[in-house]
């Protein structure tokens, strides 16, 4: 049974409270390990840690809006064989969906896992978020304060992620322990919902209150506002080969999107095999067929071969565009283009454990117009 | 609409069990087609990836076929279900990507339809000479 609770925050210390309920949670042995993002010492931004040790955690921020990996593919590392412990994990809603997806992926498993879910109001790239940092800014503070009216912006000159920005996923599913901050009144009290033996066990009283609903739906409304005009946007640009060609043009096939990528999950990849290293001579038979090729050759390969294996299972976290050295704008790309290979299956990555790979499975009436005659 | 005497090159990934038997006999029964199609076998429509589509698009192929088995006479059970699915997906990120999704098909030939292969292929021959050459293969940025 899950109960929903809050905890108290004292003197305004948000982040002070977060880390007493994480240490708790740790120090009273209902998890023996906690993965959370830990931020450096020297403002260096955060990275996330594998925890057991619960006085390490004064550097836990399990709400620091950066992503410097999507946690999901730590989770599959952390449970793909048998860890030997319970282990409690900070994620963020775009990481539980990518972790839904490993799982049926069989490249991650839940039983040995205590998910932590919170609220996520976007996040900066992190250059972006370590300069803020480091130009004496509170980009945790200053966001968490925008928690309760629920239309976070973010601080003067900088950007959320391309992909946040379009979000329309900002709460936590499949949740064992879910920390509330949208709509709810923080500075005074944080929700918490989890099952009823561990708040009894933590000492925390439950609560009748709620978060209100009221603020999520809008910006839930926002984002999809965003979402569809981004989608239009990349309809215009990509509508002919010119502009297909433009959009991908300065792809250098470095493969950091299928690296960042949480749910590109093939231990080898073709692209990274010598399938694509041509002899020497095969590039310039190329090259006199047209009067010129791009190098390196392949890449217009390499996005719709990735965007035709991934993109049903795109959980829109843009990693991908994070890790892009030439700022492809491959989020959006791939939000667009998923959202309407999805539909085609009636699937959302990440919604369901029930819900079959659509790679995976077929039915016999579908899609008949496909074989002619 | 002729295309200067435009020949299309087709690019055929046929099933070893149904489709390409079917060519075969089409060979073999002296059925008359098009020449216009280079025949790659497959052990299987499932194991077609959308990667050698794609690659033969963006080398310049005029137009790729994917032949199977009718739907329930997969000699795997359910292999030709699946490419169809990838099938699905590949034409729908063609389209969006501003590719022309009709130059790829996918047709189930048995591998006693000899005739139906040759068919397939002369309609496809004249559908691509209606289209016109695969732009892809003069662009030097592909």
């Amino acid at each position: 049974m899950s109960i929903k609770a809050t905890l108290n925050v004292r003197d305004g210390d948000m982040l002070g409270t977060l880390r007493r309920f994480l240490a708790d949670l740790l120090g009273q042995g209902f998890v023996d390990a906690l993965l959370v993002p830990l931020e450096g010492s020297q403002g260096e931004g955060i990275a996330p840690a594998l925890v057991t040790d619960p006085s390490q955690l004064e550097r836990a921020n399990p709400v620091a809006p950066a992503m410097p990996i999507n946690a999901a593919r730590l989770v599959a590392a952390l449970t793909k064989g048998e860890p030997g412990a319970r282990i409690g994990a900070v994620l963020r809603p775009c990481e539980i969906r990518a972790l839904i997806e490993l799982v049926k992926l069989n490249q991650a498993h839940l039983e040995p896992l205590t998910i932590i879910g919170v609220d996520c109001l976007g996040t900066y790239e992190v250059t972006d978020y370590v300069e803020l940092v480091q130009a004496g800014g509170h980009p945790t503070a200053e966001l968490l304060a925008q928690a309760p009216e629920g239309a976070p912006t973010p601080l003067d000159g900088a950007q959320f992620r391309a992909a946040c920005q379009m979000c329309e996923f900002p709460l936590p599913t499949h949740a064992d322990i879910s920390i509330g901050l949208l709509g709810v009144e923080v500075g005074w009290e944080i929700l918490v919902e989890m099952p009823e033996d561990m708040a009894e066990g933590l000492g925390l009283t439950p609560t009748e209150g709620d978060r209100s609903q009221e603020v999520v739906d809008k910006l839930i409304a926002a984002r999809i506002g965003k979402r569809d005009a981004v989608f239009a946007e990349v309809e215009e640009r990509i509508k002919d080969l010119p502009g297909l060609l433009a959009q991908f043009a300065t792809c250098i096939r470095c493969h950091n999107c299928t690296v960042a990528c949480p749910v590109c999950y093939c231990k080898e990849c073709l692209f990274r095999t010598p399938t694509f290293d041509h002899e020497s001579d095969q590039y310039l038979r190329w090259a006199e067929r047209k009067g010129a090729i791009r190098m390196p050759v392949d890449t217009l390969l390499f996005q719709l071969t990735r965007m035709n294996h991934m993109a049903v299972a795109c959980v829109g976290c843009g990693m991908c565009e994070s890790a892009c050295p030439s700022d492809l704008p491959l989020t959006a790309i791939f939000r667009a283009v998923g959202s309407r290979v999805q539909a085609l299956f009636d699937y959302l990555p990440g919604r369901s454990l029930e819900e079959e790979l659509p790679l995976t499975a077929f039915k016999e009436e579908e899609f008949v117009e496909l074989g002619g005659h | 609409m002729t295309n200067n005497g435009f020949e299309p090159k087709i690019v055929a990934f046929l099933c070893n069990w149904c489709a390409y038997t079917g060519a075969d006999l089409a060979g073999t029964s002296r059925i008359q087609y098009p020449p216009n199609v280079r025949i790659i076998r497959m052990m299987c429509s499932g194991s077609v990836d959308p990667v050698y589509v794609i690659k033969a698009l963006l080398d310049g192929a005029d137009g790729v076929l994917i032949g199977g088995c009718h739907p329930g006479d997969c000699h795997y059970l359910e292999g030709n279900y699946k490419a169809r699915r990838r099938m699905a997906i590949l034409k729908s990120t063609l389209g969006q990507m501003g590719l022309d999704p009709e130059r790829v098909w996918l047709r189930w030939i048995s591998a006693s339809e000899g005739q139906v292969f040759a068919d397939t292929v002369a309609e496809m021959v004249e559908s691509l000479k209606e289209k016109g050459p695969n732009p892809l293969r003069e662009t030097w940025g592909v």
